[in-house]
Protein backbone atom coordinates (compact mmCIF):
# COMPACT_ATOMS: atom_id res chain seq x y z
CA UNK A 1 0.00 0.00 0.00
CA UNK A 2 0.84 3.53 -0.59
CA UNK A 3 1.37 6.14 2.24
CA UNK A 4 1.17 9.54 2.04
CA UNK A 5 4.84 9.86 2.89
CA UNK A 6 5.55 8.04 -1.24
CA UNK A 7 3.63 11.14 -3.08
CA UNK A 8 5.52 13.34 -5.23
CA UNK A 9 3.07 16.18 -4.91
CA UNK A 10 4.11 17.48 -1.61
CA UNK A 11 4.61 21.12 -2.64
CA UNK A 12 2.69 23.27 -0.44
CA UNK A 13 -0.49 24.57 -1.82
CA UNK A 14 -1.27 28.00 -0.84
CA UNK A 15 -4.21 28.71 0.86
CA UNK A 16 -5.33 31.35 -1.85
CA UNK A 17 -5.42 28.84 -4.92
CA UNK A 18 -8.91 27.95 -5.09
CA UNK A 19 -9.17 23.55 -4.91
CA UNK A 20 -8.36 21.97 -7.96
CA UNK A 21 -10.88 19.82 -9.75
CA UNK A 22 -10.63 16.09 -8.46
CA UNK A 23 -8.21 14.69 -10.80
CA UNK A 24 -9.50 12.24 -13.44
CA UNK A 25 -7.36 9.92 -13.60
CA UNK A 26 -5.53 8.83 -10.25
CA UNK A 27 -2.25 6.08 -10.22
CA UNK A 28 -1.06 5.88 -7.06
CA UNK A 29 2.49 2.92 -6.55
CA UNK A 30 1.43 1.48 -9.22
CA UNK A 31 3.88 -1.31 -10.95
CA UNK A 32 3.72 -4.04 -13.55
CA UNK A 33 5.89 -5.92 -15.01
CA UNK A 34 6.64 -9.11 -17.85
CA UNK A 35 7.85 -11.88 -15.58
CA UNK A 36 11.14 -10.79 -13.97
CA UNK A 37 11.44 -7.04 -15.54
CA UNK A 38 9.43 -4.24 -13.63
CA UNK A 39 8.42 -2.07 -16.75
CA UNK A 40 6.11 0.19 -14.32
CA UNK A 41 7.39 0.43 -10.79
CA UNK A 42 5.23 2.44 -8.43
CA UNK A 43 4.39 5.44 -10.72
CA UNK A 44 2.12 8.03 -9.62
CA UNK A 45 0.19 10.10 -12.11
CA UNK A 46 -2.93 12.31 -11.86
CA UNK A 47 -4.71 13.90 -14.57
CA UNK A 48 -7.26 17.06 -14.45
CA UNK A 49 -10.62 16.80 -16.51
CA UNK A 50 -9.60 18.51 -19.65
CA UNK A 51 -5.91 18.44 -19.14
CA UNK A 52 -3.74 17.15 -22.07
CA UNK A 53 -0.99 15.73 -21.12
CA UNK A 54 1.91 14.67 -23.24
CA UNK A 55 3.72 11.26 -22.15
CA UNK A 56 7.34 11.21 -23.63
CA UNK A 57 9.70 8.33 -23.20
CA UNK A 58 12.26 5.75 -25.18
CA UNK A 59 11.67 2.93 -26.87
CA UNK A 60 10.37 0.22 -24.64
CA UNK A 61 10.68 2.56 -21.51
CA UNK A 62 6.78 1.46 -20.49
CA UNK A 63 4.59 4.34 -22.13
CA UNK A 64 2.40 1.60 -23.95
CA UNK A 65 2.27 -0.36 -21.41
CA UNK A 66 0.54 2.57 -18.90
CA UNK A 67 -1.46 3.83 -21.74
CA UNK A 68 -3.26 0.16 -21.93
CA UNK A 69 -3.56 0.34 -18.09
CA UNK A 70 -5.41 3.43 -18.67
CA UNK A 71 -7.67 2.26 -21.32
CA UNK A 72 -8.63 -1.47 -18.97
CA UNK A 73 -7.12 -3.07 -21.29
CA UNK A 74 -4.87 -4.78 -18.61
CA UNK A 75 -6.23 -6.10 -15.52
CA UNK A 76 -4.88 -4.15 -12.39
CA UNK A 77 -5.09 -6.66 -9.67
CA UNK A 78 -5.42 -4.99 -6.36
CA UNK A 79 -3.87 -1.23 -7.69
CA UNK A 80 -5.09 1.97 -6.63
CA UNK A 81 -5.95 2.82 -10.66
CA UNK A 82 -8.91 5.12 -10.52
CA UNK A 83 -9.71 5.89 -14.01
CA UNK A 84 -12.73 6.99 -15.68
CA UNK A 85 -15.52 4.52 -17.14
CA UNK A 86 -15.95 7.02 -20.40
CA UNK A 87 -12.57 6.87 -22.33
CA UNK A 88 -11.44 6.03 -25.69
CA UNK A 89 -8.23 4.78 -27.27
CA UNK A 90 -6.56 5.92 -30.64
CA UNK A 91 -4.07 2.89 -31.46
CA UNK A 92 -0.19 3.86 -33.55
CA UNK A 93 -2.32 1.67 -36.49
CA UNK A 94 -5.79 2.89 -36.72
CA UNK A 95 -6.83 -0.98 -35.98
CA UNK A 96 -10.24 -0.49 -37.88
CA UNK A 97 -12.03 -3.63 -38.44
CA UNK A 98 -10.98 -4.18 -42.15
CA UNK A 99 -14.42 -6.01 -42.68
CA UNK A 100 -16.43 -2.81 -41.77
CA UNK A 101 -17.72 0.26 -43.57
CA UNK A 102 -15.82 2.98 -42.11
CA UNK A 103 -18.70 4.73 -40.51
CA UNK A 104 -19.27 1.29 -39.16
CA UNK A 105 -16.26 0.92 -37.51
CA UNK A 106 -17.17 4.17 -36.37
CA UNK A 107 -20.51 2.70 -34.87
CA UNK A 108 -18.60 -0.19 -32.76
CA UNK A 109 -20.15 -0.99 -29.64
CA UNK A 110 -22.13 2.56 -29.78
CA UNK A 111 -25.25 2.53 -27.79
CA UNK A 112 -28.42 4.22 -27.87
CA UNK A 113 -30.51 6.23 -30.53
CA UNK A 114 -29.18 7.45 -33.77
CA UNK A 115 -25.92 5.45 -34.46
CA UNK A 116 -25.27 6.22 -37.62
CA UNK A 117 -25.65 9.85 -37.76
CA UNK A 118 -23.28 10.21 -34.58
CA UNK A 119 -21.27 8.15 -36.64
CA UNK A 120 -21.48 10.65 -39.49
CA UNK A 121 -21.43 13.43 -37.62
CA UNK A 122 -17.88 12.70 -36.22
CA UNK A 123 -16.81 11.35 -39.36
CA UNK A 124 -17.97 14.38 -40.57
CA UNK A 125 -15.78 16.46 -38.27
CA UNK A 126 -12.67 14.98 -38.81
CA UNK A 127 -13.07 15.80 -42.54
CA UNK A 128 -14.26 11.89 -43.99
CA UNK A 129 -17.53 13.16 -44.77
CA UNK A 130 -17.02 11.76 -48.22
CA UNK A 131 -15.46 8.26 -47.18
CA UNK A 132 -18.90 7.20 -45.23
CA UNK A 133 -19.13 4.41 -46.94
CA UNK A 134 -15.43 3.11 -47.87
CA UNK A 135 -13.72 0.15 -46.77
CA UNK A 136 -10.96 0.56 -44.35
CA UNK A 137 -8.28 -0.54 -46.33
CA UNK A 138 -8.69 1.62 -49.41
CA UNK A 139 -8.05 4.44 -46.93
CA UNK A 140 -4.70 6.22 -46.89
CA UNK A 141 -2.83 6.34 -43.40
CA UNK A 142 -3.82 9.45 -42.52
CA UNK A 143 -7.48 8.92 -43.14
CA UNK A 144 -7.37 5.90 -41.30
CA UNK A 145 -6.14 7.68 -38.79
CA UNK A 146 -8.62 10.21 -38.68
CA UNK A 147 -11.25 7.83 -39.11
CA UNK A 148 -9.91 6.34 -35.61
CA UNK A 149 -10.14 9.64 -34.13
CA UNK A 150 -13.78 9.81 -34.87
CA UNK A 151 -14.41 6.33 -33.64
CA UNK A 152 -12.96 7.37 -30.12
CA UNK A 153 -14.21 11.02 -30.21
CA UNK A 154 -18.28 9.50 -31.02
CA UNK A 155 -18.33 8.53 -27.50
CA UNK A 156 -18.15 11.57 -26.00
CA UNK A 157 -14.65 10.48 -23.75
CA UNK A 158 -14.25 12.01 -20.52
CA UNK A 159 -10.40 10.55 -20.94
CA UNK A 160 -8.98 10.18 -24.71
CA UNK A 161 -5.81 8.13 -24.85
CA UNK A 162 -3.66 8.46 -27.83
CA UNK A 163 -0.47 5.62 -28.23
CA UNK A 164 2.14 7.53 -31.22
CA UNK A 165 -0.98 8.22 -33.30
CA UNK A 166 1.40 10.25 -36.23
CA UNK A 167 4.07 8.17 -35.59
CA UNK A 168 3.12 6.13 -39.19
CA UNK A 169 1.69 9.62 -41.10
CA UNK A 170 3.81 11.95 -43.39
CA UNK A 171 5.17 14.88 -41.87
CA UNK A 172 2.30 17.24 -43.32
CA UNK A 173 -0.53 14.89 -42.50
CA UNK A 174 1.75 14.94 -39.14
CA UNK A 175 0.57 18.80 -39.04
CA UNK A 176 -2.81 18.59 -40.10
CA UNK A 177 -3.45 15.89 -37.34
CA UNK A 178 -1.56 18.15 -34.80
CA UNK A 179 -3.98 21.04 -35.80
CA UNK A 180 -7.10 18.71 -36.12
CA UNK A 181 -6.57 17.17 -32.56
CA UNK A 182 -5.92 20.59 -31.11
CA UNK A 183 -9.26 21.35 -32.50
CA UNK A 184 -11.14 18.44 -31.69
CA UNK A 185 -10.00 18.99 -28.17
CA UNK A 186 -10.55 22.69 -27.77
CA UNK A 187 -14.32 21.67 -28.96
CA UNK A 188 -14.82 18.49 -26.88
CA UNK A 189 -12.23 19.24 -24.39
CA UNK A 190 -11.57 15.68 -22.94
CA UNK A 191 -8.33 14.73 -20.78
CA UNK A 192 -6.09 14.28 -23.33
CA UNK A 193 -2.85 11.43 -22.71
CA UNK A 194 -1.05 11.44 -25.56
CA UNK A 195 2.10 9.29 -26.12
CA UNK A 196 4.79 10.13 -28.47
CA UNK A 197 8.11 10.04 -28.65
CA UNK A 198 8.41 13.17 -30.47
CA UNK A 199 9.59 16.31 -28.13
CA UNK A 200 8.22 19.15 -30.31
CA UNK A 201 4.99 17.47 -30.80
CA UNK A 202 5.11 16.95 -27.00
CA UNK A 203 5.67 20.70 -26.51
CA UNK A 204 3.07 22.03 -29.82
CA UNK A 205 -0.09 20.11 -28.24
CA UNK A 206 0.50 19.31 -24.32
CA UNK A 207 -0.61 21.72 -21.03
CA UNK A 208 1.96 19.41 -18.96
CA UNK A 209 5.00 17.16 -20.84
CA UNK A 210 6.10 13.90 -18.82
CA UNK A 211 8.93 11.83 -19.19
CA UNK A 212 8.72 8.12 -18.18
CA UNK A 213 11.93 6.38 -17.12
CA UNK A 214 13.07 3.53 -15.29
CA UNK A 215 9.28 2.96 -14.68
CA UNK A 216 8.67 6.09 -13.26
CA UNK A 217 7.63 9.90 -13.90
CA UNK A 218 11.18 11.35 -14.15
CA UNK A 219 10.48 14.81 -15.43
CA UNK A 220 7.92 16.71 -15.90
CA UNK A 221 7.31 20.14 -17.80
CA UNK A 222 4.55 22.52 -17.64
CA UNK A 223 3.73 24.55 -21.00
CA UNK A 224 2.00 27.23 -19.67
CA UNK A 225 2.32 29.59 -23.53
CA UNK A 226 -0.82 30.04 -25.44
CA UNK A 227 -1.89 27.76 -28.11
CA UNK A 228 -1.71 27.53 -31.54
CA UNK A 229 2.28 27.19 -30.35
CA UNK A 230 5.36 27.11 -33.07
CA UNK A 231 7.98 24.61 -33.10
CA UNK A 232 11.19 26.10 -30.89
CA UNK A 233 8.77 28.38 -28.79
CA UNK A 234 9.85 26.34 -25.77
CA UNK A 235 13.62 25.82 -25.91
CA UNK A 236 14.38 25.40 -22.52
CA UNK A 237 11.86 23.35 -21.70
CA UNK A 238 12.99 21.05 -24.78
CA UNK A 239 16.31 21.01 -23.79
CA UNK A 240 15.22 19.82 -20.24
CA UNK A 241 13.26 17.04 -21.83
CA UNK A 242 15.50 15.71 -24.25
CA UNK A 243 18.37 15.61 -21.57
CA UNK A 244 15.89 13.38 -19.45
CA UNK A 245 15.89 11.28 -22.31
CA UNK A 246 19.07 10.89 -22.59
CA UNK A 247 19.75 12.84 -25.70
CA UNK A 248 21.65 15.58 -26.07
CA UNK A 249 19.60 18.29 -27.74
CA UNK A 250 20.43 19.36 -31.65
CA UNK A 251 21.84 22.66 -32.00
CA UNK A 252 18.97 23.86 -34.14
CA UNK A 253 15.47 24.19 -32.17
CA UNK A 254 13.02 22.29 -34.72
CA UNK A 255 14.68 19.43 -35.82
CA UNK A 256 12.18 16.78 -34.90
CA UNK A 257 14.20 14.04 -36.74
CA UNK A 258 16.83 14.15 -33.83
CA UNK A 259 14.92 11.92 -31.46
CA UNK A 260 13.37 10.16 -33.15
CA UNK A 261 16.36 8.94 -35.21
CA UNK A 262 18.23 8.17 -31.80
CA UNK A 263 15.35 5.51 -31.03
CA UNK A 264 14.98 3.68 -34.48
CA UNK B 1 -1.53 -10.95 -97.23
CA UNK B 2 0.65 -12.92 -95.52
CA UNK B 3 0.77 -11.06 -92.56
CA UNK B 4 -3.44 -11.72 -91.64
CA UNK B 5 -2.88 -15.52 -92.10
CA UNK B 6 -0.02 -15.47 -89.96
CA UNK B 7 -1.56 -13.09 -87.19
CA UNK B 8 -4.98 -15.81 -87.72
CA UNK B 9 -2.64 -19.33 -87.05
CA UNK B 10 -0.76 -17.63 -84.20
CA UNK B 11 -3.67 -17.07 -82.26
CA UNK B 12 -4.76 -20.57 -83.37
CA UNK B 13 -1.77 -21.89 -81.92
CA UNK B 14 -1.92 -20.02 -79.07
CA UNK B 15 -5.69 -20.90 -77.89
CA UNK B 16 -5.81 -22.68 -75.12
CA UNK B 17 -8.82 -24.75 -77.04
CA UNK B 18 -6.12 -26.21 -79.79
CA UNK B 19 -5.25 -29.26 -78.45
CA UNK B 20 -8.25 -30.10 -76.13
CA UNK B 21 -10.25 -30.15 -79.69
CA UNK B 22 -7.13 -31.92 -81.09
CA UNK B 23 -7.49 -34.48 -78.59
CA UNK B 24 -11.19 -35.15 -79.18
CA UNK B 25 -10.43 -35.49 -82.67
CA UNK B 26 -7.96 -38.25 -83.04
CA UNK B 27 -10.04 -40.11 -79.95
CA UNK B 28 -13.03 -39.69 -82.22
CA UNK B 29 -10.81 -40.95 -85.55
CA UNK B 30 -9.55 -43.60 -83.40
CA UNK B 31 -12.68 -45.04 -82.49
CA UNK B 32 -14.14 -44.65 -85.72
CA UNK B 33 -11.63 -46.63 -87.47
CA UNK B 34 -11.09 -49.42 -85.06
CA UNK B 35 -8.50 -48.29 -83.13
CA UNK B 36 -9.91 -48.04 -80.23
CA UNK B 37 -12.62 -50.24 -79.80
CA UNK B 38 -15.99 -49.79 -78.20
CA UNK B 39 -15.41 -51.79 -75.02
CA UNK B 40 -11.91 -49.96 -74.05
CA UNK B 41 -13.66 -46.23 -74.64
CA UNK B 42 -16.13 -45.24 -76.54
CA UNK B 43 -16.67 -42.09 -79.62
CA UNK B 44 -17.00 -38.97 -78.47
CA UNK B 45 -20.05 -38.69 -80.34
CA UNK B 46 -21.27 -41.81 -79.30
CA UNK B 47 -20.45 -40.34 -75.66
CA UNK B 48 -23.35 -37.78 -76.57
CA UNK B 49 -25.75 -39.60 -77.77
CA UNK B 50 -25.89 -41.50 -74.73
CA UNK B 51 -25.85 -38.29 -72.85
CA UNK B 52 -29.11 -36.75 -74.66
CA UNK B 53 -30.69 -40.49 -74.41
CA UNK B 54 -29.97 -40.38 -70.55
CA UNK B 55 -31.17 -37.08 -69.89
CA UNK B 56 -34.40 -37.70 -72.03
CA UNK B 57 -35.14 -40.95 -70.74
CA UNK B 58 -35.06 -38.89 -67.16
CA UNK B 59 -32.38 -41.60 -66.13
CA UNK B 60 -29.49 -39.29 -65.72
CA UNK B 61 -31.28 -36.55 -63.66
CA UNK B 62 -32.69 -39.01 -61.40
CA UNK B 63 -29.41 -40.35 -60.72
CA UNK B 64 -27.77 -36.79 -60.31
CA UNK B 65 -30.57 -35.87 -57.49
CA UNK B 66 -29.81 -38.63 -55.43
CA UNK B 67 -26.53 -38.35 -55.60
CA UNK B 68 -26.86 -34.36 -54.93
CA UNK B 69 -29.06 -35.61 -51.77
CA UNK B 70 -26.67 -37.51 -50.51
CA UNK B 71 -23.38 -35.11 -51.01
CA UNK B 72 -25.83 -31.90 -49.55
CA UNK B 73 -26.44 -34.24 -46.48
CA UNK B 74 -23.73 -35.63 -45.86
CA UNK B 75 -22.32 -31.78 -46.21
CA UNK B 76 -24.64 -30.50 -43.77
CA UNK B 77 -24.20 -32.49 -41.10
CA UNK B 78 -20.28 -32.53 -41.87
CA UNK B 79 -19.72 -28.53 -42.18
CA UNK B 80 -22.23 -27.61 -38.87
CA UNK B 81 -20.39 -30.56 -36.83
CA UNK B 82 -16.85 -28.97 -38.08
CA UNK B 83 -18.26 -25.19 -37.48
CA UNK B 84 -19.37 -26.05 -34.06
CA UNK B 85 -16.66 -28.00 -32.90
CA UNK B 86 -13.96 -25.19 -34.10
CA UNK B 87 -16.17 -22.42 -32.23
CA UNK B 88 -15.93 -24.76 -29.10
CA UNK B 89 -12.05 -25.31 -29.05
CA UNK B 90 -11.32 -21.80 -30.59
CA UNK B 91 -13.20 -19.82 -28.08
CA UNK B 92 -12.93 -21.28 -25.00
CA UNK B 93 -9.87 -22.84 -22.91
CA UNK B 94 -11.66 -25.99 -22.11
CA UNK B 95 -13.66 -26.37 -25.25
CA UNK B 96 -10.15 -26.48 -26.77
CA UNK B 97 -8.79 -29.16 -24.09
CA UNK B 98 -11.80 -31.30 -25.00
CA UNK B 99 -12.52 -31.05 -28.79
CA UNK B 100 -9.14 -30.48 -30.13
CA UNK B 101 -6.66 -33.18 -29.18
CA UNK B 102 -9.67 -35.83 -30.39
CA UNK B 103 -10.05 -34.07 -33.51
CA UNK B 104 -6.43 -33.96 -34.02
CA UNK B 105 -5.94 -37.55 -33.34
CA UNK B 106 -9.15 -39.13 -35.51
CA UNK B 107 -8.06 -36.54 -38.54
CA UNK B 108 -5.27 -39.06 -39.13
CA UNK B 109 -7.18 -41.67 -40.17
CA UNK B 110 -7.94 -41.88 -44.00
CA UNK B 111 -11.53 -41.48 -44.08
CA UNK B 112 -12.39 -44.12 -46.57
CA UNK B 113 -10.69 -47.00 -44.49
CA UNK B 114 -13.65 -46.37 -42.14
CA UNK B 115 -16.46 -47.74 -44.69
CA UNK B 116 -15.97 -51.52 -43.74
CA UNK B 117 -16.67 -50.36 -39.94
CA UNK B 118 -19.82 -47.83 -41.04
CA UNK B 119 -21.61 -50.16 -43.01
CA UNK B 120 -21.10 -52.81 -39.76
CA UNK B 121 -22.72 -49.78 -38.09
CA UNK B 122 -24.77 -48.61 -40.18
CA UNK B 123 -25.79 -50.97 -43.09
CA UNK B 124 -25.63 -50.34 -46.58
CA UNK B 125 -28.08 -47.82 -47.27
CA UNK B 126 -27.88 -43.80 -47.32
CA UNK B 127 -26.92 -43.88 -44.06
CA UNK B 128 -22.95 -44.75 -44.58
CA UNK B 129 -22.45 -42.92 -47.69
CA UNK B 130 -23.66 -40.18 -45.63
CA UNK B 131 -21.96 -40.31 -42.70
CA UNK B 132 -18.49 -40.91 -44.69
CA UNK B 133 -19.24 -37.59 -46.44
CA UNK B 134 -20.09 -35.76 -42.98
CA UNK B 135 -17.21 -36.93 -41.09
CA UNK B 136 -15.07 -36.22 -44.17
CA UNK B 137 -15.70 -32.80 -44.76
CA UNK B 138 -15.99 -31.91 -41.06
CA UNK B 139 -12.41 -32.07 -40.45
CA UNK B 140 -11.87 -29.75 -43.51
CA UNK B 141 -14.12 -26.91 -41.90
CA UNK B 142 -12.98 -27.70 -38.30
CA UNK B 143 -9.05 -27.55 -38.80
CA UNK B 144 -9.33 -24.36 -40.99
CA UNK B 145 -11.88 -22.57 -38.92
CA UNK B 146 -9.80 -23.71 -36.12
CA UNK B 147 -7.10 -22.14 -37.41
CA UNK B 148 -8.62 -19.06 -38.19
CA UNK B 149 -10.07 -18.04 -35.02
CA UNK B 150 -6.73 -18.78 -33.64
CA UNK B 151 -5.40 -16.82 -36.51
CA UNK B 152 -7.15 -13.51 -35.32
CA UNK B 153 -5.31 -10.34 -34.66
CA UNK B 154 -5.04 -9.31 -31.38
CA UNK B 155 -4.67 -6.01 -31.60
CA UNK B 156 -8.29 -5.63 -33.38
CA UNK B 157 -9.88 -7.72 -30.11
CA UNK B 158 -7.89 -5.55 -28.35
CA UNK B 159 -9.41 -2.21 -30.14
CA UNK B 160 -12.73 -3.64 -30.13
CA UNK B 161 -12.38 -4.63 -26.22
CA UNK B 162 -11.45 -0.85 -25.78
CA UNK B 163 -14.53 0.45 -27.61
CA UNK B 164 -16.68 -1.68 -25.12
CA UNK B 165 -17.60 -4.50 -27.04
CA UNK B 166 -18.42 -7.71 -24.40
CA UNK B 167 -17.66 -11.44 -25.59
CA UNK B 168 -20.71 -11.89 -27.87
CA UNK B 169 -19.84 -8.48 -29.85
CA UNK B 170 -16.17 -9.49 -29.94
CA UNK B 171 -17.12 -12.71 -31.59
CA UNK B 172 -19.94 -11.37 -33.88
CA UNK B 173 -18.03 -8.83 -35.09
CA UNK B 174 -14.28 -9.21 -34.77
CA UNK B 175 -13.50 -12.82 -34.42
CA UNK B 176 -16.38 -14.83 -36.96
CA UNK B 177 -15.42 -12.44 -39.43
CA UNK B 178 -11.48 -12.64 -39.15
CA UNK B 179 -12.32 -16.25 -39.33
CA UNK B 180 -14.78 -16.11 -42.74
CA UNK B 181 -11.99 -16.41 -44.71
CA UNK B 182 -10.38 -19.71 -43.31
CA UNK B 183 -13.60 -21.20 -43.11
CA UNK B 184 -14.93 -20.85 -46.52
CA UNK B 185 -10.91 -22.02 -47.88
CA UNK B 186 -12.43 -25.07 -44.89
CA UNK B 187 -15.70 -25.35 -46.92
CA UNK B 188 -13.71 -25.23 -50.72
CA UNK B 189 -11.92 -28.62 -49.56
CA UNK B 190 -15.02 -29.55 -47.71
CA UNK B 191 -16.96 -29.73 -51.21
CA UNK B 192 -14.21 -31.85 -52.98
CA UNK B 193 -13.46 -34.31 -50.34
CA UNK B 194 -17.57 -34.81 -50.46
CA UNK B 195 -16.95 -35.39 -53.98
CA UNK B 196 -14.66 -37.80 -53.45
CA UNK B 197 -15.87 -39.58 -51.10
CA UNK B 198 -19.38 -39.88 -53.20
CA UNK B 199 -17.86 -41.07 -55.32
CA UNK B 200 -15.84 -44.29 -53.71
CA UNK B 201 -18.99 -44.50 -51.46
CA UNK B 202 -21.39 -44.88 -53.81
CA UNK B 203 -19.45 -47.65 -55.74
CA UNK B 204 -19.20 -49.93 -52.74
CA UNK B 205 -22.96 -50.81 -52.77
CA UNK B 206 -25.74 -48.82 -54.34
CA UNK B 207 -28.70 -49.32 -55.44
CA UNK B 208 -29.45 -45.54 -57.04
CA UNK B 209 -27.12 -42.72 -58.14
CA UNK B 210 -24.54 -41.93 -60.46
CA UNK B 211 -22.63 -45.02 -58.47
CA UNK B 212 -25.18 -47.16 -59.38
CA UNK B 213 -25.14 -46.25 -62.93
CA UNK B 214 -21.32 -46.68 -63.03
CA UNK B 215 -21.25 -49.84 -61.66
CA UNK B 216 -23.97 -51.37 -63.98
CA UNK B 217 -22.10 -49.74 -66.88
CA UNK B 218 -19.47 -51.69 -66.03
CA UNK B 219 -21.06 -54.89 -65.92
CA UNK B 220 -21.78 -54.13 -69.55
CA UNK B 221 -18.63 -53.02 -70.70
CA UNK B 222 -20.59 -49.66 -71.65
CA UNK B 223 -17.72 -47.19 -71.48
CA UNK B 224 -20.39 -44.48 -73.20
CA UNK B 225 -22.76 -44.52 -70.05
CA UNK B 226 -19.42 -44.42 -67.62
CA UNK B 227 -17.91 -41.38 -69.58
CA UNK B 228 -21.15 -39.62 -69.12
CA UNK B 229 -20.97 -40.41 -65.94
CA UNK B 230 -17.42 -39.28 -65.46
CA UNK B 231 -18.47 -35.57 -66.93
CA UNK B 232 -21.09 -35.31 -64.89
CA UNK B 233 -18.77 -35.29 -61.66
CA UNK B 234 -16.83 -33.18 -63.29
CA UNK B 235 -19.59 -30.78 -63.76
CA UNK B 236 -20.63 -31.14 -60.11
CA UNK B 237 -17.48 -30.31 -59.01
CA UNK B 238 -17.26 -27.28 -61.37
CA UNK B 239 -20.75 -26.33 -59.74
CA UNK B 240 -20.01 -26.51 -56.65
CA UNK B 241 -16.61 -24.07 -57.06
CA UNK B 242 -18.56 -21.39 -58.34
CA UNK B 243 -20.93 -21.18 -55.90
CA UNK B 244 -18.13 -20.83 -53.29
CA UNK B 245 -16.76 -18.75 -55.58
CA UNK B 246 -19.80 -16.39 -55.17
CA UNK B 247 -20.24 -16.51 -51.73
CA UNK B 248 -16.65 -15.42 -51.33
CA UNK B 249 -17.29 -12.96 -53.59
CA UNK B 250 -20.20 -11.35 -51.66
CA UNK B 251 -18.70 -12.50 -48.69
CA UNK B 252 -15.02 -10.97 -48.57
CA UNK B 253 -15.79 -8.23 -50.48
CA UNK B 254 -13.68 -5.74 -48.00
CA UNK B 255 -10.61 -7.38 -49.03
CA UNK B 256 -8.14 -5.28 -51.32
CA UNK B 257 -7.92 -7.86 -53.84
CA UNK B 258 -11.28 -7.76 -54.26
CA UNK B 259 -12.39 -3.93 -53.77
CA UNK B 260 -12.65 -1.89 -56.60
CA UNK B 261 -11.12 1.48 -55.60
N1 LIG C 1 2.85 -8.64 -23.38
C1 LIG C 1 4.16 -8.47 -23.05
N2 LIG C 1 4.90 -9.53 -22.63
C2 LIG C 1 6.19 -9.38 -22.29
N3 LIG C 1 6.86 -8.21 -22.35
C3 LIG C 1 6.18 -7.12 -22.74
C4 LIG C 1 4.80 -7.20 -23.13
N4 LIG C 1 4.40 -5.96 -23.48
C5 LIG C 1 5.48 -5.16 -23.33
N5 LIG C 1 6.55 -5.86 -22.91
C6 LIG C 1 7.86 -5.30 -22.60
O1 LIG C 1 7.69 -4.20 -21.73
C7 LIG C 1 8.54 -3.14 -22.10
C8 LIG C 1 7.74 -1.89 -22.33
O2 LIG C 1 6.98 -2.03 -23.48
P1 LIG C 1 6.04 -0.88 -24.03
O3 LIG C 1 5.14 -0.44 -22.95
O4 LIG C 1 5.39 -1.38 -25.27
O5 LIG C 1 7.09 0.26 -24.38
P2 LIG C 1 6.90 1.60 -25.23
O6 LIG C 1 5.47 1.72 -25.62
O7 LIG C 1 7.35 2.69 -24.32
O8 LIG C 1 7.81 1.50 -26.39
C9 LIG C 1 9.32 -3.59 -23.32
O9 LIG C 1 10.58 -4.01 -22.88
C10 LIG C 1 8.52 -4.74 -23.84
O10 LIG C 1 9.37 -5.69 -24.44
MG1 LIG D 1 4.53 1.81 -27.53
Amino acid sequence: MATLLDFPHGQPLTTAVPRPPAPIVRLRSFSRGFGETRVIDRLDLDIAPGEFVALLGRSGSGKTTLLRTLAGLDDVDGDEVDVPASRAVVFQDARLLPWKRVWKNVALGLQGPDVRARAEAALHEVGLGHRLDAWPLTLSGGEAQRAALARALVREPKLLLLDEPFAAVDALTRMKMHALVLALWTSHHPAVMLVTHDVDEALLLADRVLVLDGGRIAHEERVASERPRRIGDESDARTRLLHHLGVAAAPSAGDTGALRRSHV
Amino acid sequence: MAVPSRSWSSSLMRSRWLSPTLLVLAWELGARSGVIPAHTLAAPSAVVVTLWHMLMSGELPVSLAVSSVRVAAGLGIGVTLGIVLALLAGLSRPGEVAVDAPVQMLRTLPVLALSPLFIVWFGIGETPKIALIAFGSMFQVYLNLYNGICGVDVRLVDAARSFGLGRVGLIVHVILPAALPSLLVGLRYALSVAVLILVVAEQINASAGLGYLINNARDFMRTDIIVVCLIVYAALGLAIDAAIRAVEGRALAWRPRLVEV
